[in-house]
């Protein structure tokens, strides 16, 4: 075998080179470039792919280089790697990410640089462009490098391809083909490893296959901050390893299997589950939380298998957390509502669509007629893709006659205020000098903005500081980190905006820390520049046993602060979508308020508005239990689960007449329903997301819909219908459509513009200048991110079906932003009924039409709501807490009992187990030891879990994750007081005989 | 002769009662070299040390006063010295800070002083614990006497010294590696730019690394003058330099001598020094400086023990090991012994190194026991040349650091020099030499 190599290396061994070493040394080195020009392509076809890092500062300058002969301008500071990359010449890989430091270790990027002392071997991922230089990438010298590298990379490498996952889109494959040696020179034993080894509940570790590049070590570091994997061992015996007995716990361990250049790091969820040439694929955005990562989702035999994160350069940059990743699966579970139901006495019966959507409409019908528009509540929708929210919210209104609408689950901010706020996107607030956080757990609730925030305190000098209960995640990362007591946040808030210094404490927190902030805060006022925040305050609910009035009253008070920006943490799903599209009390589709759209909202919708701002979740439950509501329609929404006060959320739905739940999993709340209409899951339906910048993203169809399970805009629709109302939609682009021309915010937002070319990283709304941001299609980088097939052949482009569509929609000053006063958009008036002054069949035109016509005149196009012109009350802040008690604080982790992580049964158990965490004075008074048994009792209810000692949390303070299965801390919680009190206890009964 | 009239510089003390005490060293004129220094300037010491022109004695043999020159401007500067003395046969370091501490510690200071170090660090071989316990006591002693800590001597330079033990790893020899594993990372060296520590050292601050042997010189550099110290020796090479003999010598130790005053033919055969190869055998082969070095034969026994000239004659000075193997030294095994070292100590990094010195220690074994085959050694050569690319001297490398490079010269040499014996290995199928006279528990490490 040996034998037969070419190119002997030294004049010694040459001769001892059987004349037999027949293949002229020539012959490989061709084929080598053929293949090279082959893959070439590949490698930029599609436009899914990894951005280059953005530009850093004084990056401007570019310096002159010659690569392979070409002359190419560079960015000056750019590694050899990028400036080949943007050159269209590929320089083999494999430790490189694009979305890391690079460390130079695995060789495979060696290129010849002619240097001041000649030429030499340089790893081009690591050492920067300079003027002048000459860049050889495929000389013989470096073809030998790479080569070899390649070589020494299989010595101790399986080749188990055929038996391996990632087969068939694996760097280590495709870069040997294209760069190696046609066959190994190597007979002795391989390394051997017991394999696979799992390395948490969710990766498994195959050390054979490692070639240890150290991606995903770095990355555990780096990017996510979990430094629980590393190198152990020397030599050929270096491998990945954990510490003894702890696991690679991470929220996002999913990211470094996606990294591997090789097989040696799978999930669980996928193992053997599909070859990747099997796999279909679209591109979307993860829905599981409202960050909106770019993700490419893969099926195989009509099954979700796979998601990849795709590198969004505004949002993601790839990364997934392990929920977004993971828990596609709950799409296909057991809980899956797959077919209408009805109930009949205690039971739910299967029926078809026609004979529940008629119980749906009779129920909702006889509650109108009972009690008019005001007595239906509909709950829910941050589900829904943002037409759906739109045609829900339409019907409401116009069908139901109610605002009773409401996509939070009284576990986020009054709307009003939130749509009212500047808003920063996530690259502002990764690049603003100060960032203030008044809001939940960023790492559990919007896993990937940690990620994004990390990267800022780290890499940016972005100085954080946070408003919160309790400690978080991000608290290591905090300048400053100030723990209010709950209910006080307003007060906290007026005093670091305060002029003058503060000299008490407040809200619990010492002075000197306070004035240290405020100090800080007021120094930042000063840096204002135009055109950037100087300050993104990341606002969100901290904790859901402290009520959203204080919470909304100190972000009030923030958002007087010169250079503010505000950045949504509300994290369900499409929450921001739902808001904007009119899914809150009081406010209409285009962050319109009720009374400011009526006009314009009764013109184009042609029917009458409810007249009231209607109520919130909390006020529907409430006027439930009390017998004012006659129907509920759950869109998406499990109160039972989600709403801070279970005591609340159970007599609300006990106290309803009549309920609809349209649910894609059966739920407690859903259990208790008249009519349960299916829905299409995330992946079985297109659409778009609006995530928390305001940035509008396309959601793909990758999967045909479970059972007969309908999109939510058709079961709207239909019930509209057997209303009485034909709302006139065929399509989603029809509703798009109708967005885009009534909605302020919307204007000029077409489905070409989200899905194009050019804005695939989204299209913020609303647009700005010129329109969408431009960033080009990037190339897709197979190294980086390995998995993502080109996905321009899969994807089902909108635009393609739109062509037609597009150009029916009467002309519009769309792009002349929102909000511009006696705007004349002509058309249609939208809905079912015309207003009755309206002659039948004629079309409503703008006042800049020409023909006088017997109709009503345009209303001027409504402005977006600002924000409150006053500075809102700061009302009910509670007295001290009782002696004796302690404020309750409430957070989600990111694992935990909701009815998504349940369903998927690999994720099912990696919530922590309910504990209680309190100061470990209050346990020392107690005569409790850490982790033992306590009761927590509030006035609403009693729970009785370990105590966990913890040293940063105030001694007045106890905090309790939320909704982990066996303790539901909304059981304790009473929602119509700012904050709740609970008692802690020690579970033995004093006096009691442990041992008898 | 030449060979012993030259003055002990570093070793002078050792061997004496007690040398590693305070009260030895102190009365043989210990610390006067420091109260010297701490009434000099800084910039003062710099130039006697460049006057005197002190190759680093650590390997590489880079002049310490320029490397001090290139020291970044910002503060603090760290002073970090290298005792991770782990390259098999290379001892001299071990016997300087197990037999005479006190000189390390005044060494260092010195250093400290001139180039405005605010902390002294001694990077010292986990395997010494006695020269770790030795030292330590020394330093405690020193800190006793006003030697160390705040205020020395009353001068108004204050600094401390932390003695670190290394855990186990030949790598962390390297400078950066070294610095890495202070830090307490895993030693990995960094990688280059930056060039030197000198500009991003430890902690990302100025550090300047300097060999055990090095500092050691400082005390008789500043008592007598660079020019006495570059009166010594010869061109680059001046002063003395200490001399690891190990091998198949009769009197293998530590020998300071003259630099380029001697030959290896006076180290290896003088009646004083090696006094000849064992049992009355025949000279076969010298590995000049140290394992990593490029073999020479016995045809440059005449060349003199030089920087410059072991470099002339293809190979390098290094850290000062010379290991003679008599006519009964099996090369392939002496090869497969030297990469399986330098392999199974590789960190991991580097691809080349990891696996390529793994291939070529299972190669190297394979031919050992017969199993090779005339292709091997071709095999041999080129993997060899993927490491360290035209397996030349000074070596070309396609790692971060040169520990990959340093397995082809004993592969190479061998194969260069002594190709029928590897090829008798192969026609014959079997090792024609004797098994090892290790112990048995030695040789299968």
């Amino acid at each position: 075998m040996s034998e037969k190599r070419r190119r002997p290396a030294t004049p010694a061994a040459e001769s001892s080179a059987p004349a037999s070493a027949a293949p002229a040394p020539a012959a490989p080195a061709a084929e080598v470039v053929a293949v090279r020009l082959t893959r070439r392509p590949l490698l930029t076809e599609s436009g899914v792919g990894t951005a280059p890092p953005p530009a850093r500062p004084g990056d401007a300058a570019t310096v002159n280089v010659t690569i392979d002969g070409r002359p190419v301008q560079a960015k000056s500071g750019q590694w050899i790697i990028q400036a080949a990359d943007d050159a269209g010449v590929y320089i083999p890989r494999f430790c490189y990410h694009p979305r890391m430091k690079p460390v130079g270790m695995c060789r495979m990027c060696l290129v010849e640089v002619e240097g001041p002392r000649g030429s030499s071997l340089m790893p081009a991922c690591y050492n920067a462009v300079s003027e002048g230089m000459e860049i050889r990438t495929a000389s013989e010298t470096a073809k030998k490098a790479q080569e070899g590298v390649l070589e020494f990379l299989l010595v101790n490498h399986p080749l188990d391809c055929p038996v391996c996952d990632k087969g068939g889109e694996c760097p280590l494959q495709d870069q040997t083909l294209a760069y190696g040696p046609g066959e190994s020179r190597f007979v002795e034993e391989k390394r051997h490893w017991e394999k696979p080894t799992p390395i948490s509940e969710l990766v498994y570790l195959d050390r054979e296959r490692c070639i240890q590049c150290g991606r995903c070590v770095r990355f555990a570091d780096e990017v996510a901050g979990d430094a629980l994997i590393d190198f152990a061992e020397r030599g050929d015996r270096t491998e990945v390893a954990t510490f003894p007995g702890e696991p690679y716990s991470s929220y996002f361990s999913g990211n470094v299997v996606q990294i591997c250049p090789v097989g040696a790091l799978t999930a669980k969820p996928y193992r053997f589950k599909a070859r990747p040439w099997d796999l279909d694929q679209v591109e979307s955005t993860c829905t599981t939380c409202s960050v909106g990562c770019r993700a490419a989702l893969q099926s195989s035999s009509g099954e979700l298998t796979r998601l990849i994160g795709v590198d969004s350069d505004p949002v993601n940059w790839g990364w997934l957390c392990d929920k977004g990743r993971f828990a596609y699966a709950s799409s296909s579970s057991p809980n899956r509502i797959s077919v209408p139901m009805v109930r009949r006495g205690d039971e739910l019966v299967e029926v078809s669509w026609a004979e529940a959507l008629l119980a749906a409409a009779a129920g909702l019908d006889a509650a109108k007629n009972a009690g008019g528009g005001r007595s239906i509540g509909l709950i829910g929708g941050s589900r829904l893709p943002n037409e759906d929210a739109y045609v829900w919210a339409k019907v409401a209104r116009i069908v139901l006659g109610t605002d009773n609408v409401d996509a939070q689950l009284g576990d986020g901010l009054p709307a009003e205020l939130v749509l009212g706020l500047p808003r920063a996107t996530i690259d502002q607030a990764a690049t603003a000098p100060l960032v203030i956080t008044l809001g939940p757990d960023i790492k559990d609730e919007l896993a990937v903005l940690y990620l994004r925030l990390r990267h800022a305190v780290r890499e940016n000098g972005t100085q954080l500081i946070e408003l919160t209960p309790a400690p978080t995640g991000m608290s290591r990362y905090a300048a400053e980190t100030l723990i209010y007591r709950p209910g006080e946040v307003a007060t906290l808030a007026a005093a670091i905006t305060s002029a003058s210094p503060v000299t008490g404490d407040v809200a619990g927190v010492h002075y000197e820390t306070v004035e240290a902030v405020r100090a800080q805060v007021e120094r930042s006022r000063k840096i204002a520049e135009p055109g950037a925040p100087s300050i993104v305050v990341i606002l969100g609910r901290p904790s859901l046993a402290e009520s959203d009035d204080q919470v909304a009253a100190a972000a009030r008070i923030l958002a007087d602060l010169p250079g503010v920006a505000f950045l949504s943490a509300l994290r369900r799903g499409n929450v921001n979508g739902a808001l904007d599209l009119g899914l809150a009390p009081g406010v209409l589709p285009g962050r319109v308020g009720l009374d400011q759209g009526r006009e314009w909202y009764e013109y184009h919708w042609g029917s009458a508005l409810p007249e009231r701002r209607g109520l919130d979740t909390a006020g529907m439950l409430q006027a439930a239990a009390r017998g004012h509501i006659g129907a509920l329609v759950l869109i998406g929404a499990d109160p039972m689960s989600d709403f801070p006060d279970s005591n609340v959320a159970l007599k609300g739905l006990l106290g309803s007449h009549f309920s609809v739940a349209v649910d894609t999993h059966i739920t407690e709340s859903v259990r208790r329903a008249d009519v349960v209409l299916p829905a299409a899951a995330w992946s079985e339906r297109r659409g778009t997301f609006t995530n928390i910048e305001g940035r509008i993203t396309w959601l793909s169809q990758l999967v045909t819909d479970h059972g007969v399970a309908w999109p939510d805009w058709m079961i709207a629709s239909e019930l509209a219908a057997r209303l009485g109302v034909d709302l006139g939609y065929t399509s989603l682009e029809d509703i798009w459509n109708e967005i885009t021309t009534v909605s302020p915010l919307h204007a000029g937002v077409g489905y070409d513009l989200i899905s194009g070319q050019q804005a695939r990283d989204g299209v913020l709304v609303p647009l700005r200048g010129e329109g969408a941001e431009s960033r080009g299609p990037r190339p897709l980088d197979p190294m980086a991110d390995p998995g993502i097939a080109s996905a321009e052949l899969h994807q089902l482009s909108p635009t393609s079906l739109l062509v037609v569509a597009v150009a029916m929609v009467p002309e519009q000053d769309g792009l002349a932003g929102p909000g511009t006063d006696g705007a004349a958009v002509g058309g249609p008036a939208f809905g079912g009924q015309r207003p009755t002054s309206a002659a039948a069949g004629s079309v409503p035109v703008g006042e800049s039409g020409g023909e006088e016509r017997d109709v009503a005149p345009m209303p001027p196009r409504p402005t977006l709501l600002g924000l409150p012109a006053v500075a809102m009350p700061v009302a009910n802040e509670p007295g001290p807490s009782r002696e004796g008690s302690l404020r309750l604080v409430s957070r989600h982790t990111l694992w935990d009992g909701g009815t998504q992580v349940q369903a998927v049964p690999a994720l099912a158990d990696l919530h922590p187990e309910p504990a209680v965490r309190v100061h470990p004075s209050v346990l020392a008074g107690l005569g409790v030891a850490h982790g033992e048994s306590v009761r927590v009792t509030s006035a609403k209810g009693m729970l009785t879990l370990p105590a966990i000692a913890d040293g940063a949390i105030p001694p007045g303070t106890a905090v309790l994750p939320w909704n982990l299965p066996g303790a539901r801390a909304a059981d304790l919680i009473d929602s119509s007081l700012t904050a709740t009190d609970v008692r802690v206890d020690s579970a033995v009964p004093e006096g009691a005989d442990v041992n008898g | 002769m030449t060979i012993t009239d030259a003055p002990r510089i570093v070793t002078r003390r050792l061997g004496k009662p007690a040398s590693w005490t305070l009260a030895a060293y102190l009365a043989d004129g210990g610390y006067q070299g420091l109260r010297a220094a701490l009434a000099m300037t800084p910039d003062q010491i710099h130039d006697q040390v460049n006057t005197a022109n002190i190759l680093g004695r650590g390997g590489a043999g880079f002049e310490a006063g320029r490397k001090w020159g290139m020291l970044a401007p910002s503060k603090p500067v760290y002073l970090t010295i290298n005792g991770d003395e782990s390259e098999p046969a290379t001892f001299k370091d071990h016997a300087l800070i197990e037999g005479d501490p006190h000189q390390l510690i005044e060494g260092s200071l010195i250093c400290a002083y001139a180039i405005g170090a605010s902390q002294i660090f001694v990077y010292v071989r986990g395997e010494f614990p006695l020269a770790i316990e030795r030292l330590q006591s020394a330093l405690n002693e020193a800190y006793e006497y006003g030697a160390v800590g705040h205020e020395i001597f009353g001068s108004g330079f204050s600094i401390d010294i932390v003695v670190h033990p290394g855990a186990g790893a030949y790598i962390c020899g390297e400078e950066t590696a070294l610095l890495e594993s202070l830090e307490g990372k895993r030693g990995y060296p960094r990688i280059k730019p930056p060039f030197f520590p000198a500009a991003i050292g430890l902690y990302g601050a100025p550090t300047i690394v300097n060999n055990v042997e090095t500092v050691s010189n400082l005390p008789w550099v500043v008592l007598n003058g660079g020019t006495d110290f570059a009166a010594l020796g010869e061109g680059r090479s001046t002063g003395t330099k200490l001399l690891a003999l190990a091998g198949h010598v009769k009197r293998p130790g530590n020998y300071e001598l003259e630099w380029a005053k001697a030959t290896f033919r006076d180290l290896i055969f003088d009646p004083g020094l090696g006094g000849g190869i064992r049992d009355g055998n025949e000279l076969k082969v010298i590995i000049p400086g140290g394992v990593s070095s490029p073999w020479l034969g016995p045809e440059k026994l005449d060349i003199s023990l030089s920087n410059e000239s072991i470099a002339a004659a293809g190979s390098m000075a290094g850290s000062g090991s010379v290991i003679p193997m008599d006519h009964t030294t099996c090369v392939v095994r002496a090869a497969w012994r030297i990469v399986r070292f330098f392999h199974r100590e590789s960190c991991g990094q580097c691809t080349p190194c990891r696996e390529g010195g793994g291939w070529l220690e299972k190669i190297l074994e394979r031919v050992e026991r017969g199993q090779g085959r005339e292709s091997d050694l071709d095999l041999l050569m080129d993997v060899c040349d993927n490491i360290s690319p035209g397996v030349a001297w000074p070596p070309a490398q396609t790692t971060i650091c040169v520990l990959g490079p340093s397995m082809p010269p004993s592969v190479a040499a061998g194969i260069q020099m002594f190709r029928d014996e590897y090829l008798t290995h192969v026609r014959e199928g079997r090792c024609p030499f004797p098994p090892d006279r290790l112990p048995l528990r030695l040789a299968r490490v």
